[in-house]
């Protein structure tokens, strides 16, 4: 090879410097690699999502069905609880069971996104400890996961809507971006707990847990309680904007809650944006330490 | 030229011993990593912790591999995994030039369920590449594999052997600018691990290697350069590929091997003699190529046997047999014996290469024709040859060479 080619050629060679210093000691490139990074990705995302939703439906005989489960026995059981009058409910708008329905299986959209970070990550220990490869796939291909899964979910809701006579507005073209901001909600929260998740199995026990409790301070099985601090802690719980909207949205009910979505989002987005750059700084420690 | 395409500069890092004090410090590190004030106390160790790599620097060019031996828990995957970029180092600085190929783990990402020809997409996907790159080099990656009837099989029906030979098929056809193999090549039958080496030496001109492995000869045939890790730390770094090899085996104590006896025989002593050299007196006992060396056996026939035999095995450092004794009966013909003899088996020059080497003795008494085991020991004594020629064959040959110009 001649020189001049050689040394051409030595210039075009990407370089990857380790050291003991962190990596936000030069933050513009760590930011640059991050979305050179996440472009890096797109196929392997892709692949990802593809081999993930392969396994999961192959192996499975009722395959799809165990998506709606867990919401239908809850709003079968919400909807007993209602027509009895064993609990009181304001009234909400829509049909009672409808209102449950969607809203469990809204909810159920947003639990998917929140575990999916972790649990992706968990199932790819073994990989994660051996090979270098751009961690964004994991993320992005949970993502992808969330989306397909909720968009049968979606389906079978306007599916039931149409069935009982309520009929989409307008408003249903705007209804993908709540259904993404939901998507990205969970997903963003998951990010940040799945750092520590890796480490502590707390974490992927507690989580359940604890958005039981945080479903019932958001309008899933019962509308925004109107006064007290009941009222307050609806209205303070950045998750109450999201439903909402997206329930409305796929009604076609004109929404009230517009301004705290888009609040709630760009807030989001943000978050989304801290979270993903400290998951690529603390991967090197997880991988060390995490039983792989 | 050649350049310069792994510089690893005083690196080190260090583990912790306590699984519950580990994750803690993890949580720790990950903190500090966050607000950026890693630089300080990493010189240190913290409670329970130790180094597994300390103060590792070397340089490997384009075409250049280095081998890198040690014993286990040495230390040399975690620098690899640290040149691999999956953990960071504690002191010091890495860095790597151009596209990376890890032969670390062959087959990651395997789903089970999935067939094997979907799973190639899936870890070239892992490793890199893009799909239209994938789809163009699948025809070779399968034929490669030799796994042509099985690839529409779901890859949980692989044996362990199958899988490396897919997940290496796809490894290389990476074409990497740095390749890092760490003991993949364990696995495999000897047609696989042929082809895997002839791949490698395809590859090697334009890449820079960093080979891994327990197998010597394997280490011996690709390396340009040594070094040899003991607790985390080199204890040897060279081009001469031999002595470090030979340095390698010294770290490993030599151990006697089974008895198996009928009681009928015990061995008194046993110990070489060459020159002026006496084993029961030099610990290491070593001649040179070409020395003459004595064998003395003191026995005990504790029972009459009508016609005892000795027989010989040499064995090398890989414990394969090289050489044979058998023509005890045509210097000795015993008759009856019974108490103590020796016996001395004298090799006028031993034509051994460098090494260390073992006897095993084996002692069989002829009753008429019917040949009985009476005594048998494995790796009785061993012994060390240096020689100056390079060499690693346990039989190194020195004809007259001669000449003439037609």
């Amino acid at each position: 090879m001649t020189k001049i080619k050689e040394i051409l050629m030595h210039e075009k060679l990407p370089v990857k410097v380790y050291s003991h210093e962190s990596q936000l000691s030069k933050p513009w490139p760590f930011v640059k690699e991050m979305f050179v990074d996440l472009f890096k990705s797109r196929d392997l995302a892709w692949q990802l999502t593809i081999r993930d939703i392969k396994a999961q439906y192959r192996q499975s005989f009722l395959g799809i069905l165990w998506a709606f489960i867990m919401p239908l026995a809850t709003t079968v059981t919400w909807i007993f609880l209602n027509k009895t009058g064993i609990v009181k409910l304001a009234p909400t708008g829509i049909p009672y069971p409808l209102f449950v329905f969607s809203g469990t299986l809204l909810w159920s959209i947003f639990m998917e996104s929140l575990q999916s970070p972790l649990k992706l990550s968990n199932a790819a220990k073994s990989t994660l400890s051996k090979i270098n490869f751009p961690r964004e796939a994991i993320i992005i291909s949970g993502i992808y996961q969330s989306l397909f899964n909720g968009i049968i979910k979606i389906s079978l809701i306007i599916a039931t809507f149409l069935i009982f006579g309520i009929y989409p507005g307008w408003n249903l073209l705007l209804f993908p971006f709540a259904f993404l901001s939901l998507v990205i909600a969970g997903t963003t929260i998951g990010l940040l707990i799945t750092p520590i998740g890796l480490l502590y199995t707390d974490i992927g026990r507690a989580i359940p847990l604890i958005m039981q409790f945080v479903m019932y301070i958001t309008p899933v099985v019962f509308p925004i309680p109107k006064d007290g601090w009941a009222n307050l802690l609806f209205t303070l719980n950045p998750l109450t904007q999201l439903i909402v909207v997206c329930r409305d949205w796929l009604s076609g009910t004109a929404t009230l809650y517009l301004s705290g979505f888009l609040i709630v989002t760009t807030i989001l987005l943000f978050i989304l944006f801290l979270a993903w750059a400290i998951y690529r700084l603390v991967m090197p420690i997880i991988i060390e330490r995490m039983s792989a | 030229m050649s350049e310069t395409l792994i510089k690893v500069d005083s690196v080190s890092k260090k583990f912790c011993l306590d699984l519950k004090t580990s994750l803690w410090y993890g949580i720790k590190d990950m903190l500090s990593e966050i607000f950026g004030k890693r630089k300080n106390n990493n010189n240190v160790l913290r409670d329970k912790e130790f180094w597994a790599v300390k103060n590792i620097s070397f340089e490997v060019k384009r075409g250049e591999c280095l081998g890198l031996i040690g014993r286990n828990g040495a230390g040399k995957s975690t620098l690899l995994k640290m040149l691999n970029g999956l953990i960071k180092p504690d002191t010091g600085r890495i860095e790597m030039h151009g596209r990376v190929g890890a032969l670390i783990e062959l087959g990651a990402g395997f789903s089970p369920i999935l067939t094997g020809r979907e799973n190639i997409y899936n870890n070239a996907a892992i490793l890199g590449f893009s799909r239209e790159e994938t789809n163009k080099k699948l025809a070779e990656i399968i034929e490669f594999s030799e796994l042509e009837g099985f690839i529409d099989t779901p890859v949980q029906y692989y044996s362990s052997g199958m899988r490396v030979r897919l997940g290496f098929s796809i490894a290389a056809q990476l074409n990497p600018d740095i390749l890092l193999i760490d003991e993949v090549l364990a696995v495999g039958d000897m047609g696989f691990v042929h082809k895997c080496f002839n791949k490698i030496d395809e590859l090697f001109p334009d890449t820079a290697i960093i080979f891994v492995s327990h197998n010597m000869p394997q280490v011996s045939r690709i390396s340009t350069d040594l070094i040899v890790m003991t607790k985390g730390e080199s204890v040897y770094q060279s081009a001469d590929v031999s002595k470090g090899i030979n340095l390698y085996y010294e770290l490993f104590p030599q151990l006697t091997g089974s008895i198996i006896s009928s009681g009928q025989v015990e061995i008194q002593s046993i110990y070489l003699t060459s020159r002026h050299k006496d084993s029961r007196v030099d610990r290491s006992f070593e001649i040179i190529h070409g020395e003459e060396l004595s064998l003395h056996l003191h026995l005990n026939f504790k029972q009459e046997l009508k016609s005892p035999s000795i027989t010989l095995m040499f064995y090398d450092k890989e414990q394969r047999k090289f050489g044979e004794v058998f023509n005890f009966e045509e210097s000795i013909q015993l008759d009856s014996v019974k108490g103590n003899y020796s016996f001395v088996a004298h090799f006028k020059d031993l034509m051994l290469g460098q090494g260390v080497y073992s006897i095993s003795v084996w002692i069989n008494d002829y009753t008429g024709d019917v040949r009985k085991s009476i005594f048998r020991i494995q790796s009785a004594i061993s012994f060390r040859v240096i020689s100056d020629y390079h060499g690693w064959a346990p039989m190194q040959f020195t004809p007259e060479w001669s000449e003439n110009k037609e």
